[in-house]
Formats: structure tokens, sequence, C-alpha cells
């Protein structure tokens, strides 16, 4: 996918300016705090449990590569394959590579960020390969051409309006006095065009939310069902995971699947929790003939021991978005990449670079909200300043910004001259405003008036004050 | 732990340490203005000086103060942020506390400072000066042990908890305890009282339009509470808050805590009142 990370100051106007995503983002962030805080509020050891799989993450992360060797191994001994993959092209390759040699004209796919990240599915269709997503948002999105909003919702940004739109115009075949105004209805109608489609597929694709060392079982949850579907039915099923997904044993996953659903959807658990290991057994009633995972480095294993080491603990539950007043404003596309909210500010330019994705960890108020939510507790605003930081050694940051802060910058360090050149300024812009106090307009303050008026400062600054005070106090104990 | 108030590294509650022995003696507080006061609003100062003598403490007001150094901190400026650190801790040296009206600069010198001089000789002196540094209203309620104040306010007031307060500090009952005590008051709470209000330092100016868009779900926030005005415990949040009431023409009135706190509101609210 290509990176429009450095328009994210323009793409973020027209969000704010698009009353319809404006509408579509007003609904989703009410439900998803609410629904959070009343599944958190539920379970007393909640806090316990973030703890607990910050705990499980932070040991794996200490001991990747065994643990990754150890996964291998059992997925190896169930009778599956896996394809080390260094870059999103090595990624793409080996799934080329599956498909043709099971002479794959058609695959499924189940929601994955990864093959978002690794832009499968423009890949696939160039090299003659028709992917069709089966997650109910996925499926609406690849319809318009579009890319997810969201890492756990991908059409969040849409209203049901214009999905009904949407499958009026592809779904030719559709009667035209079909109710298509409910999303049980547009459910029901992606359901009937979808179903085919998994049985005509020779390879199914999903994700993973975790890879467990201990079995080489690869685990996803989902709430449609279209998981199961993509994973059992085509002979072939290929799953694509970044290394930072494996957990040691079964009994982790499933104390890190407690607080991803609550944090995710405010659900206790989501509705499947799929578990495959290797490819069919003898005896087996179902299930795939092949059974390939592909493991992604990407960049990740050069984030390890550095200040964004901390990032691969997260388990991708939206719960940082869900919260962020930034993404709340823009909606996920304007983040111009595959991963959105402060997740997304964070990890974003660990992986694309932050010469590239340089606003994302700047257009943070850092009011730490994502951070209190998060269940693995990771520091996403500590790490967007460090990003910041990298940025100013590399005087990444634009002259203009540079320049001001060096102005302050020389003073605040000098307070002597700071109090000299304040006890001048501050009184002057007080006179300035005469009766009115407020600033409508001000020089070099364009981006403060552009929206809400500056107040005035009330008159002298407090020190020049508090030195009057004292000295009359001092004069009146002398006397 | 609730999403209000977070649990990770960075943004624990404080934990207060009870006072060493209980001396007779008044304790020696050295006031951290901010800049912000100290430029914009010294009312808020004077408030401050008045709630801690109140309380029975000494209040000084170092001059070798200037800014916590947050602007540079947040814009990646290491060296800045850390020359400055240095200068606030050597200008409060002496005081038994440290004391500033506002969360996120007395985050910044408590929470803040420790990591930022990691690794070098300052290290041990942030971490026992991050012991000594309160934020005004919680300093109050929370080492003090100030369970009211003598204040009258006619009138509905509405709270915004200002993130860093909120997140970094563990401020949330402490104002609201104080401001129950106040004679004629109403506290109507606004929805969402602990959302952002857009302001974040330097990118309500590096990103207005978006800073626009969440300061305006704040003002429709506060005018729903249908308050006369609106209290917050850092000045950012509220002349920010304040500047779009004001361009959108609202009758709320916008204060510091503090003021009300303190009795002293028959200065004109920020920006001289409303229209």
């Amino acid at each position: 996918m290509e990176i429009q990370s450095p328009q994210f100051r323009e793409k973020a106007r027209k969000a704010i300016a698009d009353e319809q995503l404006q509408r579509a983002m007003g609904k989703a962030k009410i439900g998803f705090v609410g629904k959070r805080k009343k599944a958190v509020d539920a379970l007393p050891e909640f806090e316990d449990l973030r703890s607990s799989a910050r705990a499980i993450k932070d040991h794996t992360l200490e001991h990747l590569d065994l643990y990754l060797e150890a996964y291998e191994r059992k997925v190896i001994a169930s009778g599956g394959q896996v394809h080390w993959a260094e870059t999103a092209e090595d990624a793409r390759q080996a799934v080329l590579g599956i498909c043709r040699a099971a002479g794959a004209r058609t695959v499924t796919k189940g929601k994955s960020m990864i093959t978002e990240e690794i832009a499968l599915n423009d890949f696939l269709e160039k090299e003659g390969v028709r992917p069709v997503e089966t997650d109910l948002g996925e499926y609406i999105i690849q319809l318009r051409g579009e890319h997810p909003s969201h890492i756990i919702g991908p059409a969040l940004h849409l209203n049901k309006e214009q999905v009904e739109e949407d499958f009026r115009r592809v779904h030719t075949e559709l009667p035209a006095g079909r109710d298509l105004s409910q999303p049980e209805s547009l459910l029901g109608e992606a359901r009937h065009i979808l179903r085919p489609q998994y049985f005509q597929a020779d390879v199914g694709i999903t994700g993973a939310n975790f890879l467990v060392a201990e079995t080489g079982t690869s685990i996803i949850v989902t709430n449609e069902g279209n998981g199961d579907l993509t994973q059992t039915l085509p002979r072939v099923h290929i799953v694509v995971a970044s290394i930072e997904k494996v957990v040691p044993t079964l009994e982790d996953a499933s104390q890190i699947l407690r607080v991803l659903a609550r944090s995710a959807t405010g659900q206790d658990m989501s509705v499947y929790t799929t578990l495959s290991t290797g490819p069919r057994r003898p005896g087996d009633p179902d299930g795939p003939d092949e059974y390939h995972v592909i493991l992604l480095d990407n960049g990740r294993s050069s984030m390890l021991g550095t200040e964004f080491h901390e990032m691969l603990r997260c388990i991708r539950c939206g719960a940082c978005m869900n919260h962020c007043p930034v993404y709340h404003a823009v909606g996920g596309h304007a983040y111009g990449w595959v991963y959105p909210g402060p997740m997304g500010s964070v990890l974003t330019p660990s992986l694309v670079g932050v010469d590239k994705a340089g606003h994302l960890p700047n257009a943070s108020t850092f009011c730490g909200r994502c951070e209190s939510v998060c269940p693995m507790q990771i520091p996403l605003p500590r790490m967007m300043r460090h990003w910041r930081e990298r940025e100013f050694e590399r005087g990444l940051n634009p002259a203009t910004q540079r320049f001001g802060l060096g102005f302050w910058a020389f003073f605040a360090r000098r307070p002597g001259l700071y109090r000299l050149a304040t006890s001048m300024a501050i009184p002057a812009l007080s006179g300035l405003a005469g009766r009115e106090r407020w600033f409508r307009s001000l020089p070099f303050a364009g981006g403060w008036t552009r929206h809400r008026d500056l107040p005035a400062p009330e008159s002298r600054t407090f020190m020049q004050q508090w030195r009057d005070r004292e000295a009359l106090k001092q004069r009146g104990k002398m006397a | 732990m609730s999403e209000r108030t977070g649990s990770a590294e960075n943004f624990k509650p404080a934990k207060e340490e009870p006072l060493k022995e209980e001396s007779t003696s008044p304790k020696r507080v050295g006031l951290f203005v901010t800049c912000l006061v100290d430029l914009f609003r010294p009312s808020v100062g004077f408030a401050a000086v008045k709630l801690l003598e109140e309380a029975g403490c000494t209040v000084e007001v170092p001059m070798a103060q200037t800014c916590c150094g947050q602007p540079a901190y947040n814009s990646g400026d290491r060296e800045d942020a850390a020359a400055i650190a240095r200068q606030t801790m050597e200008a409060f040296e002496e005081f038994d506390y440290v004391v500033a009206p506002s969360g996120s600069c007395a985050g910044m010198l408590k929470k803040h400072y420790p990591s930022l001089l990691k690794g070098t000789p300052f290290e041990a002196r942030a971490e026992a000066f991050s012991g000594r540094v309160h934020e005004l209203v919680s300093f109050l309620v929370d080492v003090l042990g100030v369970t009211g104040v003598p204040a009258r306010h006619e009138g509905s007031v509405t709270y915004h908890d200002s993130c860093s307060g909120l997140r970094e500090l563990g401020i949330e009952k402490q104002p609201r305890k104080l401001l129950s005590s106040v004679e004629g008051l109403e506290l109507r709470e606004m929805q969402n009282s602990d959302v952002c209000c857009g302001f974040g330092g330097t990118f309500c100016v590096k990103y207005p339009d978006i800073s626009n868009k969440i300061v305006e779900e704040k003002t429709a926030s506060i005018e729903k509470a249908g308050a006369a005005t609106l209290l917050a415990g850092d000045l950012g949040c509220l002349m920010n808050m304040a500047g779009k009431l004001h361009r959108q023409g609202s009758s709320v009135e916008v204060r510091h805590v503090a003021e009300v706190l303190a009795g002293m509101t028959d200065k004109p609210a920020i920006g001289g009142g409303g229209r």
C-alpha cells in the first residue's frame, strides 16, 4: 500500500469536513468506549490480567528466537510448513509460490492486517489470482477499492446506506425490490454472495492472533465465522503472521484472550476462537490438505531492544484508537497507511521510516488515554515522544518550528533575560488588547487564532507583581 | 483500575509520601508559578499562594524559574529540556515542597524529569526532587489533609479533568472534594469530562484543525452541562476552551479551579468574562 502519511495534514482536514465520515465516527466512538468500560468494570481482576498479559509478552520477546524456533518445530511435526519472510516482498512471493503450486485461481481471505501490511490483494490480482475478502467489513471495502480505517472494524468509516449502494452497484443479479436497509439484511446479502466462494477457492488465507510455541497452533478470533470457513474448506490453508504473535503456551494465549475482546469490542470473548494445528490428519472429518505458515519480520526484529521494543506487545485490539480524540476527529484513513491511531503512530514510523511517517507521532495531544486503556500497558505517548526525538536529532521538523523552539529555549534557559523580556512584552501585549481583552488575530499566533480567540494577559506578569508585594512587605517590616 | 486513571509506567496515580515527622514549623513551599500563569493569568498564582498560606504553609517564589521545559521535551529537544530541568531543580533545591497550579507542569517535574535525566549525574537528584513535587489541589488534599475551604461562590460550575493531572497524577476526586465545600456552589458534571480538550501544548498550533475539532466536542459538552462557569486545573486547557467558547459567543465564564477555591472570583474571568 502506498504510504500517504506525508499528506496527513491535508487528509485530516478533508476528513474533518466530511460530514458523512463524522457521523460514522460519532457513532463508533460512543459504542466502543461504553462497551469496553462495561466489560472491564464487570471484571474486578482486569488490572491483574493486564499485568499478567504484559508479563507473558515481555517474557516471550526476551526469548523470541527460542520460541519462534520451538513453534516452527511443532508446526513441522504436525505436518505443516513454515516460510520465513524477512520482507513484505518475501512474504508475497511465498504466498504466490504456494498458490501457483496449488494451481489456485481464487483465494478466500479471513480478516488480516498483516496481509494489508504486505499489500497482498493488489499483488495477487496482478499475478492473476483473485482474492475474495470474507469478513463483512473487509468485503465491503474491497468492493469500494478502499483500505481498512480501523484494525478491527475495517469499514468503520461507512454508514449502512453507503454499503447498500455498493451492494446494489456490484451485485448485479440483486432484485431491485430487495430490502437492504438493515445491517442484518446487508449481512444476509453478503453471505449469499460469499458462500459459494468458499467452495470455489483453492486456497484460504488467514492471519493469526496468536501462534502457540508449545503446540504449533495458530489462533484466530472472529465474530462472523468466516475465518473458520476460510481455513477449513479450501485445500490449502496459509497463515500469514508477524513474528511477535508467538506466545509460549496455550495457557498463555488464553490469559491474553481474556483481555483481548474486552478491550476491543467489550465482549467477554469473541464469538469464534479457532485453533488450527497442521493440515487434516487421517481420520479428521475436515481440514485442509496443506497448512503453511508465513512468518513475517518486515522490520520488527530491528525494534527489539530499542525504545520501541514494547510496541511488539501489541495484540491489535484497537482500544487505543477507540479512545483517541485525534482518531475520533480524523478517522483511520487520514493516517495514510495500514495502522491508524496511537498504535499506528508508533508502529508506522518503525516499519516505513519516520521521515515518511513523521506527522503521526506529532499529531497527538499526549492525553494518555490510549495508554490507560491498552491491555498490554504499552507506553504509547512515551514512544511517540521518542519518535519526535529521532526527528529532532535528524532535523526533520520544519524550520519555522525549530526556530520558534530555539528562540523560546534561549530565553527559558536564561531566567534573568526571560524576566526582563517578559516584563516588557507582557504589559505591552496586555495594553494592546484594549478593553475587549481578547485577540481575534495576532501576528505569529495564526495557529491559535484560526479557530479560537486568545485571551489577553491580565496585566503585568505574576513575577513583577510578586516582587512588588515582597518589597512592600520588606518596607513594612523595616518601618 | 478504570480507564480514567491509567496504570502503566508513566501514568501511575501519585502515591503520596506521608510527612516524615509531624513538625510544628510551617512547611516551606516553593511555588512553581508555571509560565502561562506568570504571563497570562497572575490571579491563579495569587490564588495558589492564598490557599497554601491558609493551609499553614510559607510560600516563596524563586525568581530563577521560567518554564517546566515541556515544549522542548515534547518536541523531541531533550538537550534544552534537560537544561531547563536542571535549572528548575536548582531553583527549588531548598524547599520542603514544590507546588504548581497545573497538573501538566507538576507532571513534567514529578514524572518526566526523572526519565529525562536518567543515566546522567542528575538522576538521583531528579528522583529526590520528584518526591517533593505536587500539583496544588492534590497537595492541599492528599498531603496537607485539607477537607474544605472557607470560600463562597454563588452559581453552577462544571469541571474539566485535564489529562496530565488525571492520568499522570491521579487528580480526580480532590478538586471535587474541595469544590463541594464551597458555599453556594453547585457542581454540574459534563459528559466526558475526562476526554482531552485538544490543547496538547504545541499540538494546538501544529495541528489547529484537529485541535479545533476536539475542542468543539468539548465546548458542546460544556454547554450541555448548563453551568455558568467552567473550571479546570490547567491554564493551557482553560485558555484553549475559553478561547473557543468566546469565539462561539458563549456566555460560560472560565476560571482556574484555584480562583474559586481561594474565594478570588471578584476578578474578571479569563479574557474578562463572557460576552
